[in-house]
């Protein structure tokens, strides 16, 4: 839709003066919003900048404070509640998705408002019907699944394909994705990309709240951005300098984003690990690797490609087959990760709500979790002390925003629950750091500061090893980057022998047709690689 | 802290919240605890003289004597619902408590009838205890099934093995060397509740003073997470069964004082219930990582008094069950509806 278009057309929502109180804390002032029929809005901000906020006010999830105004197609309307909503024609697919994994797809889509049989079969699910009226919709938006399969046997993102048809069969008129790239690989945000772009042509109104710039840029027609609950602009997307967006969010310049001011080339010598032939029961396939001293190694590669399971392999979260580990040229047997946190190897998960945080425990006892059987009185007694002070310099030092260290972790935002799940790991002195997606679900500000604390390790002489989807980080941060596929290193760039890690490169190694069974000849043969760097 | 969305908004206000959350948890149920007290010296007073204006006044429930006997009768659920708090916090359940309870008290009087050995009757039902509760952990640690499966098994199982140690008959001693635990004081305190409550300070240290205490409560939060950062989950899971076990051995030992007997079919019957209230109405959350020895404590009174105040006020055994029933998920469903809104039940 042309710019001039969007000015000209009656907006199909409109909010207006939107405050919202909680407390004596206000988490949104007089913010206003507008989408336009057959327009992708994205809404942009760094965490806790009211963006939830504004769109469970929409979602009819929370009310906003008296003198809030919300139109839809010019009628004021009170959104009561998220029914209410719902009859709007206002869709939330929410991060986590809100299916039920044990029915069946069309009995998700028709969740709610099932089709009866007639007459006598009153009170009967008629399961053929909503089949038949649900297959339509998927066929539109090209699923691969049909509607009688189970939820629970789709991917993340064909389960968020549901979601969408769900929303588009119950005839929404705005859809609001919070951030739904999230969890998928590039090919599948691809494919999402261009469902997006059918709704809208079909006259949807998209409200797409997203932390990556590219796709904001590739996606949206026009940007709003929130800063501290207030509103700061709506610009069209067409032609901004991503600059600009990134300095309307924080409200200062982030002139270098990235942090790579250690020098691991000059500085390489020796190798703190050394990983060999590691293999587990299909998923990875013979991978080596060689850290160094200051050096940051990045992991690219898909969803799947057996990044998470090599590093956990490393870490002996997981078992492997075959493989050895050794650390500063000694071979370690690392069956558990306790093992290999006495070696001096420290994971940092992916999936630090599940995996990683205790979210009922407080700050400090997150922090100290690992340490706390070394500081000890006597080997058992904790050490309060010794654990007020480390949590105290940890919050300061990764500039954790939190009113004291007993705060519980479930609170905090995803930026600042990322930095303590850090702060436990480093506390533990580690030789070698894997990061898996360090920067997931992380607002901008933290990102920019995690990316500063890796620079800082490297300087300081760890090895830290960064597994992570977006190229961008991997380019900006990493001395060297391996790039698997299918469970083996496909290749690597970086480094004074390979070729230079761009985008382009990246991909060329991604995208390669998959093998038959057998080494890659296509790019740097890794082991060849190996041999020469050790 | 200059953020200021809806998710770091609610997350301030939980803070506000949170930190006092372990106060709120631990003081949860002692207004519940005070106000039965009050109200059964009001109705046990009226049962008395069918006079309000007099019931204070005439209230046979807040004397010295009754108080006593409330604490000695809580002491024994009090000590199995301290090891049953060591097993919910990590997650888990222990339903073989009552069972195993059973088994040590025969084990200690039929120990203290055996010549020249009696003396080893304590430390005898103890190992005992602490022995199956071992074997409860190490199924639970090593084989990985599901706490429930296992300790329903070994309900049954033990409860089983309490009968076969005296041959299916109740074994007396009327000359039992430990009694006094039982039936004596020190310092006009009964050994019974010296003894609960030192149980309880000495699982508080354990919790919240101990390394072992700070993986307890990691394992109950995330046992993936704990693993991950180092915890040997079942090292922790194998040492909380064994406290479960070692402190129904315990239990067994009090209740044989008490009676100077013990029978292996009918003692302890369905005392894990009461421990699992207890433990719930302590606030420990079912789903682990989060909960107090001390709520225990108040959980564990709160049943004993309104055991005491129903039979003092003269309502018939069959109420008595149901108005315990209602007042137990009364006031789980109080605290809910107090704490909503927190990360967890």
């Amino acid at each position: 839709m042309s710019e001039i278009e969007i000015r000209s057309a009656a907006p199909i929502l409109e909010m207006r003066n939107i405050s919202k109180t909680f407390g004596k804390l206000k988490a949104l002032r007089n913010v206003q919003f507008g989408i336009v029929k057959g327009e992708v809005h994205a809404l942009m901000g760094e965490n806790g900048a009211g963006k939830s906020t504004l769109m469970k006010i929409l979602a009819g999830a929370i009310r906003p404070d008296a003198g809030s105004e919300i139109l839809i197609d010019g009628h004021p309307v009170a959104m009561a509640g998220p029914m209410a909503a719902k009859e709007l024609g206002v869709a939330v697919i929410y991060q986590e998705l809100s299916l039920s994994p044990n029915l069946t797809v069309a009995e998700n889509i028709y969740l709610g408002r099932e089709i009866q049989g007639k007459g006598l079969a009153t009170g009967w699910l008629d399961r053929m019907a909503m089949i038949k009226g649900s297959a339509d919709v998927l066929q539109r938006l090209g699923a691969s699944f049909t509607a009688d399969a189970t939820v629970c046997d789709l991917t993340l993102a064909e389960r968020q394909l549901v979601e969408i048809a769900r929303a588009v069969h119950s005839n929404s008129k705005i859809l609001i994705m919070d951030e739904p790239t999230t969890t998928l690989t590039e090919r599948e945000t691809e494919r999402l990309f261009t469902i997006i772009r059918t709704l809208r042509a079909e006259g949807l109104a998209i409200v797409y709240i997203s932390h990556r710039m590219e796709e904001v840029y590739e996606l949206s027609d026009r940007v709003t951005v929130l800063r501290d609950g207030t509103y700061v602009g709506t610009l069209e997307t067409h032609g901004i300098n991503p600059g600009a967006i990134v300095q309307m969010m924080v409200g200062r310049d982030i002139s270098s984003f990235y942090k790579k001011n250690h020098d691991a080339h000059q500085l390489r010598g020796r190798s703190i690990l050394s990983v060999k032939g590691m293999s587990d029961t299909g998923r990875v396939k013979d991978c080596s690797l060689e850290l160094h001293e200051n050096e940051v190694l990045g992991i690219a590669g898909l969803v799947g490609a057996g990044r998470t399971e090599l590093a956990r392999l490393i870490y002996g979260a997981d078992k492997s087959i075959c493989g050895s580990v050794a650390v500063d040229g000694v071979a370690t047997r690392i069956a558990t990760p306790l093992d290999a946190i006495r070696a001096g190897i420290l994971y940092l998960t992916e999936d630090r709500k599940e995996l990683g945080l205790f979210l009922d425990m407080s700050i400090g006892e997150n922090i100290n979790v690992g340490v706390a059987a070394r500081d000890a009185h006597l080997g058992w007694l904790l050490n309060f002390a010794k654990g007020r002070e480390r949590s105290g310099q940890a919050i300061k030092e990764l500039n954790i925003k939190a009113s004291s260290a007993k705060v519980l972790v479930g609170s905090l935002s995803g930026g600042n629950q990322q930095k303590v799940l850090l702060s436990r790991l480093l506390e533990l002195n580690p030789r070698v750091l894997i990061l898996d997606e360090p920067t997931r679900g992380v607002d901008i500000g933290a990102k920019s500061e995690i990316y500063r604390l890796i620079d800082d390790l490297a300087k300081k002489g760890i090895g830290v090893i960064v597994i992570s989807s977006e190229l961008p980080e991997l380019i900006g941060i990493c001395d060297r980057v391996l790039v698997m596929r299918e469970g083996r290193i496909a290749g690597e760039l970086g480094g004074p022998v390979n070729a230079a890690i761009n985008q382009h490169n990246i991909a060329a190694i991604l995208t390669a047709a998959p093998e038959c069974d057998g080494p890659e000849p296509r790019f740097a043969q890794n082991t060849q690689q190996e041999s020469r760097a050790s | 802290m200059t953020a200021s969305s809806g998710n770091d908004l609610s997350g301030t206000f939980k803070k506000y919240q949170t930190s006092l959350m372990p106060l709120i948890h631990t003081m949860g149920m002692l207004p519940v605890l005070l106000i039965l007290c009050l109200m059964f010296q009001l109705f046990t007073g009226y049962a008395e003289t069918a006079d309000f204006s007099n019931a204070w006044a005439s209230g046979r429930f807040l004397s010295w004597q009754n108080l006593s006997i409330i604490a000695q009768q809580a002491s024994i659920n009090t000590v199995l619902g301290a090891g049953m708090t060591f097993v919910i916090l990590t997650g888990g359940i222990d339903l073989s408590v009552g069972s195993i309870l059973a088994a040590s008290a025969m084990v200690a009087v039929s120990t203290s009838l055996l010549p020249g050995l009696s003396f080893m009757a304590v430390p005898a039902a103890l190992a005992g205890g602490l022995a199956l509760g071992l074997c409860n952990g190490g199924l639970i640690a090593f084989l990985k099934l599901p706490p429930f499966i296992v300790t329903l098994g070994s309900m049954t199982a033990v409860r089983g093995l309490a009968r076969l140690l005296g041959n299916d008959t109740t074994v007396f001693n009327s000359d039992l060397p430990f009694a006094f635990i039982g039936n004596g004081s020190i310092f006009n305190i009964p050994w019974l509740v010296v003894i609960a409550f030192a149980t309880v300070v000495i699982s508080w240290a354990l919790l919240r003073r101990t390394v072992l205490g700070l993986h307890i409560y990691a394992v109950g939060g995330s046992p993936d997470a704990a693993r991950l950062s180092g915890i040997r989950v079942p090292f922790v899971l194998l040492f909380v069964y064994g406290v479960s076990g070692l402190l129904a051995g315990l239990g067994g030992v009090m209740s044989a004082a008490r009676l100077y007997a013990a029978n292996g079919l009918q003692l302890g019957q369905s005392y894990e219930l009461d421990a699992i209230a207890a433990v719930i109405l302590g606030g420990t959350s079912f789903v682990g990582g989060v909960g107090s020895i001390w709520g225990t404590l108040i959980g564990a009174l709160i049943i004993s008094v309104l055991t005491n105040g129903l039979v003092l006020t003269g309502v018939s055994d069959i109420w008595q069950f149901i108005i315990k029933g209602f007042v137990i998920i009364g006031a789980v469903a109080l605290d809910r509806y107090r704490l909503r809104g927190s990360a967890r039940t």
